[in-house]
């Protein structure tokens, strides 16, 4: 369980955590949504102790992060794969990281065919591969088998393969009760990845919910009909009020739920072929909502925003 | 302990202490040896006078301890290590043991080495270590580079980059304080206070030979060789709790 309440990070002018209040839950991937530059690094950096917040604070089933005794037991976290020294070997990274926390050196070795790196662990990790490199971070982040886990942009840069590979990891820490944090710009995939959502823009907490919640919150339900008894289910759709129109051979019915319309179907008698709820993307939900409050917008405005100091980064 | 053990796999588990370790006996054998086997009546032989790559071992020895810091905020296992442990005093405390400890038997090694050489090289001189001054300036090595590490360990962790504290230690070391020393009219009175100029009374006082003073160099110290060696660990030492308290305050 992870709380922050208030916390807020000022780099100078720059503020790039503002008063944000969140809690994460364990039992299921939660995931940290916001545009570059919106402060999801910040946070963690301030969840793991690095940087001291400027006000408020987050703790760790109650604790500050700097209060826990041997915290690999309690929190692992993968904030850059490149935290690694080129020239030392796989195997002496983690058992550097072991022995500072009293770790042995078996669960190096039991980490290390986690992550399927076993047959490279002698080798240095300049060589490694960015996929790799992040596979050597999850060991690391896993060794103290901890209940908490961070994971900041874990697939940045990955190819399909590891994307899965992380995402099926992840939702298995999580289905085993523990805390998984993960961060991310990529929309759709936290949309198959976490179940539970805190969103941000520029360092502002925008909301916390469900991956559905949040989905449904911002854009507008909307089923797709398929029926060849159209012109009754229109009238009979019309009649509730709901807007109708076709798209290729089907009706779409705005903010209307399946269950109403195959009630309202079976009432009239109407035979259905098809009835699919239509569900918004999480890149438009999250447009629409974070419309605001997105850091630097694209388009012919991008270039002056760049230069001068954007509206609203130093606002207090 | 488990700390002093973390920052020992560390420092071992990359090559630039080894290649350091390698440079430092190599130039300070290497110098002994060619002290002795050119050595004649302007200079004679004295154990003192085989530690002459001692100095340059010091400054070799800096830039390996400076380096143990400064590679961690490079590569951002710093950050790894204060996430692993919190209580980044005590790591960094830590660090500074293991590459003191490190820097001394380097120094022992060298310096009697260097020492037991140039006995080969020349045995009809009598360089045999006997008096207090002579083992000052043979012993003395090893403490020179453990508190030589301390004071590149604090520097490292101060400005955090390679570049900026090796230059800043180096052209401290060889240009500002000769500049200094060698200034008109006021670089008799600030030489006595310079920290590797206090290294160097502590090393070779007494010894006219190796501390130039045959030669008509000499600064008028206000204190004796271990007042010049508890000089210069003072402001090491003192260097090292700024920095502590520096990295203890700021982000990571």
């Amino acid at each position: 369980m992870i709380a922050a309440s208030g916390l807020t990070k000022r780099y100078g002018r720059t503020v790039a955590v503002n008063d944000l209040s969140f809690t994460v839950a364990p039992g299921r991937v939660t995931g940290f949504l916001g545009p570059n530059g919106a402060g999801k690094s910040t946070t963690m950096r301030l969840i793991l102790g690095l940087d001291r917040p400027t006000a408020g604070d987050v703790r760790i089933d109650g604790k500050r992060y700097t209060e826990l005794r041997k915290p690999l037991h309690t929190v692992g976290a993968l904030l850059d794969a490149r935290w690694v020294h080129p020239n030392r070997s796989a195997r002496a990274h983690l058992h550097w990281l072991a022995r500072s926390n009293g770790i042995g050196r078996r669960r190096v070795d039991e980490v290390l065919e986690l992550v399927g790196l076993s047959e490279v662990a002698g080798k240095r990790v300049g060589g490694f591969s960015l996929g790799m490199s992040q596979r050597l971070g999850i060991a690391g982040a896993l060794l103290g088998d901890p209940q908490v886990l961070l994971f900041d942009e874990p697939v940045n840069g990955l190819d399909p393969e590891g994307i899965s590979w992380i995402r099926t990891l992840m939702q298995s820490l999580a289905t085993q009760g523990r805390t998984v944090f993960v961060s991310s710009h990529l929309l759709s995939e936290m949309a198959i990845t976490a179940t539970e959502l805190v969103v941000i823009g520029r360092g502002r907490l925008i909301t916390q919910c469900s991956t559905a919640e949040f989905v449904e919150g911002a854009s507008e339900a909307a089923v797709r009909v398929r029926t060849p008894d159209a012109e009754r289910l229109r009238t009979a759709l019309t009649g509730l009020g709901k807007r109708v129109t076709d798209i290729d051979g089907a009706l779409l019915v705005d903010g209307a739920t399946t269950d109403e319309i195959g009630e309202l179907a079976a009432a009239h008698g109407v035979v259905l072929h098809e009835l699919t709820a239509q569900r918004g993307s999480l890149e438009q939900a999250f447009m629409q909502i974070t419309g605001q409050d997105v850091e630097f917008h694209a388009g012919p405005a991008a270039a002056p925003a760049l230069i001068g100091a954007p509206e609203g980064v130093s606002r207090p | 302990m488990t700390l002093l053990a973390v920052e020992r796999i560390k420092l071992f588990s990359t090559r630039s202490p080894w290649w350091c370790i390698a440079l430092v006996v190599a130039f300070g054998v290497g110098f002994a040896a060619l002290a002795a086997a050119f050595t004649d009546e302007q200079f004679p032989l004295s154990p003192q006078s085989t530690q002459g790559g001692a100095t340059f071992g010091q400054y070799v020895i800096m830039v390996m301890a400076a380096l143990a810091v400064t590679t961690e905020y490079r590569f951002g296992t710093i950050r790894a290590t204060f996430t692993a442990v919190p209580s980044r005093t005590a790591v960094l405390l830590s660090k500074t043991t293991v590459v003191a400890l490190l820097a001394g038997a380097v120094g022992l090694v060298s310096a009697f080495v260097s020492w037991g050489v140039a006995t080969l090289i020349a045995p009809g001189t009598d360089i045999a270590i006997d008096t207090a001054q002579e083992w000052r300036g043979v012993a003395g090595v090893p403490v020179v580079f453990a508190v030589s590490a301390v004071l590149a360990v604090a520097v490292g962790i101060l400005v955090r980059q390679t570049a900026a504290a090796v230059a800043l230690l180096l052209v401290w070391a060889l240009v500002v304080e000769n500049v200094l020393t060698f200034l008109p009219r006021i670089g008799d009175d600030i030489a006595p206070w310079l920290p590797f100029n206090n290294v160097g009374n502590f090393l070779t006082a007494g010894d006219d030979v190796a501390s130039g003073a045959a030669f008509g160099f000499a600064v008028d110290y206000p204190f004796g060789p271990w007042g010049s060696l508890a000089y210069f660990a003072a402001i090491s030492l003192a260097l090292l709790v700024v920095s502590l308290v520096v990295a203890q305050r700021r982000d990571a």
